[in-house]
């Protein structure tokens, strides 16, 4: 007996079935493409888990919500616990300052030996030290598996929720062309290098081109993100793979003689205040909105939608039409 | 006040949409400052960006394309081109950038791009320099607005050339003129329209500022002032002491 269909297998999709399987209800999952794959912006995430760094821009809802991520995904997945780090350029060193005035939980660092020894060129950094990360690719497998441990899989098929009777949790992202949703363009690319090790997330403050470096294992390195008003859907723009790379070069000049693995780009959904929301709409709940804080917000919202559902409570991310 | 291609503005002040934390951030900003005109570019975002652009036109403002990011007169042309039909507006801020890392104008082909589309219909906002022989070809090229920079796009450091840019003001009292690019902080605006330039444009000193919505609100109030002290014919400096009671015909032991 299904009690809720999820359709969209993406990070809020999948984070939405399994709180709601906690609470002990049966979700059915659909997606058109079904499991996980490039075909969804889930695919192409960081990964940091970093709610007091994205705090220097986004709303408090995001910092706040946030820190409870990490655990979360440390029941399905492995999280590295490790901090993590921004660094400015010697000439920059204004917006490492400004950057320190508009967060918290940092740190002042002015001998990165100790923590990231390969990068004790750059003299001073933020270290954020309860922030973490994880690989946003084998979270959702781990994800997966752990539905299909809750005897939960994810079908392939085209749905929307006109077509389910029933409550509906619509966590298409954009396909759900919601009032107010809007494309935010992003690019990334992927590099391996035998030569470097980073222990954390490292991000470097550039007032043109800030970046932010992502290591996974086997020697790759995530390099992300671009952030463009667009629904422009073709693949990275030779713009932004100059604009990374040199970044990442100025940030250490060894990654000039990386190999560059993969390239992507992708549109997040976003609302006009860059928050997710949990939106009601009778029958169907619709979790979109997540810009650049998937797996950052993806349990909240998850969390959010199984109380209104199980026991008709409204957080804070609902809004109601 | 003079007036921009026949459209009087409400306020002297123009914003940037650019890096704002959010549309909702860039959206209370301009309400709570009143700005009368927003500036948007076309370069980045291909003719895909619908999304932001609705959010631009629903702010009930003049909207102002521009043609920010092109580095040749060719590439300002056809960014120019797209931008009417996509806001359907002769208006055209034109930036054709010089040098990557001062941003500052390409004034040739600045000079190039503006006959081009003032022979065009364009309506031409050239960003230039304080020069007094570019903003002349300019106006003979069909500009009849001039965006003269106050300092590199971004900086912050406000009116680098203060005497450049008053001799600029005294060399074309009718032409209007905005302060546009390098203001940090709303006291270098107020000065701007203190030395009679008509409008500011900014978009870095808000949009990244802690509060970009205090912010906004602080250029408002400062340009207002700005316009005041100047239509108020402010008084000259003066190296003597002039007290403002007499002091002859008082008492003194």
């Amino acid at each position: 007996m299904v009690d809720v269909t999820i359709i969209g297998a993406g990070v809020a999709g999948l984070c939405a079935a399994y709180e709601l399987s906690k609470a002990g209800l049966t979700p059915r999952v659909i997606d058109r493409n079904g499991a996980p794959g490039p075909h969804g912006c889930s695919w192409w995430a960081g990964g940091m888990l970093a709610p007091f760094c994205e705090g220097a821009v986004a709303e408090t809802a995001i910092v706040t919500h946030g820190q409870a991520a990490a655990a979360f995904w440390a029941e399905v997945t492995e999280v590295t616990y490790r901090g993590s780090l921004v660094i400015a350029l010697q000439r920059d060193q204004g917006e490492l300052t400004r950057f320190a005035r508009r967060t918290s939980g940092h740190q002042q660092i002015h001998d990165l030996t100790a923590l990231e020894p390969e990068l004790n060129q750059h003299k001073s950094a933020l270290f954020f030290d309860s922030e973490s990360h994880l690989d946003p690719r084998r979270a959702l497998a781990d994800l997966v598996a752990a539905l299909a441990a809750r005897g939960i899989a994810v079908e392939r098929a085209e749905a929307t929720p006109a077509d389910i009777a029933g409550p509906v949790i619509d966590a298409r992202g954009m396909a759900a062309a919601l009032p107010e949703l809007r494309a935010v363009r992003g690019e990334m690319v992927v590099l391996r290098s035998s030569d470097i090790t980073l222990a954390r997330p490292v991000r470097l403050l550039h007032p043109r081109h800030p970046l932010y470096i992502v290591p996974r294992e086997s020697g790759l390195f995530m390099l992300g993100a671009t952030q463009l008003e667009s629904a422009d859907r073709r693949g990275i723009s030779a713009r932004a793979v100059l604009e990374l790379l040199s970044a990442a070069y100025a940030l250490d000049p060894r990654f000039g003689e990386a190999e560059l693995v993969e390239t992507g780009a992708d549109l997040r959904p976003a609302f006009p205040d860059n928050v997710p929301r949990v939106t009601v709409q009778g029958r169907v709940v619709h979790l979109n909105g997540l810009f650049r804080h998937g797996y950052l917000m993806a349990p909240a919202l998850a969390k959010q939608a199984t109380d209104y559902l199980t026991k008709g409570i409204k957080g804070d991310l609902l809004h109601e039409t | 006040m003079r007036d921009f291609y026949g459209v009087t503005l409400d306020t002297p002040l123009m914003l940037g949409t650019a890096q704002y934390p959010s549309p909702a951030v860039l959206e209370a900003a301009f309400r709570g400052s009143g700005a009368s005109v927003a500036t948007v570019s076309l370069r980045r975002e291909s003719g895909q960006a619908q999304g932001f652009w609705e959010i631009i036109k629903s702010l009930g403002v003049h909207v102002l394309p521009n043609t920010a990011g092109c580095h040749s007169a060719r590439e300002a042309v056809t960014t120019a081109q797209m931008a009417r039909d996509l806001f359907d507006t002769n208006w055209i801020k034109l930036e054709v950038i010089g040098h990557a890392d001062t941003l500052q104008p390409d004034p040739f082909g600045l000079l190039e791009a503006t006959e081009t589309l003032a022979a065009d219909g364009f309506e031409v906002f050239p960003y230039t320099t304080e020069d007094q022989v570019l903003a002349g070809r300019l106006l003979d090229a069909g500009a009849q607005v001039l965006m003269p920079w106050g300092a590199p796009i971004g900086s912050g450091l406000g009116l680098n050339n203060r005497y450049g840019l008053r001799t600029l003001r005294a060399a074309f009292p009718d032409v209007p003129m905005v302060i546009d690019a390098g203001l940090g902080l709303p006291s270098q605006a107020a000065d701007a329209l203190e030395m009679g330039f008509d409008a500011v444009l900014l978009n870095t000193a808000v949009a990244q500022a802690g509060d970009p919505v205090a912010m906004a609100r602080a250029f408002a109030l400062a340009v207002q002032a700005g316009q005041l002290a100047r239509a108020a014919d402010p008084m000259d400096p003066r190296d003597m002491a002039q007290p403002s009671t007499p002091v002859i015909g008082k008492a003194w032991l």
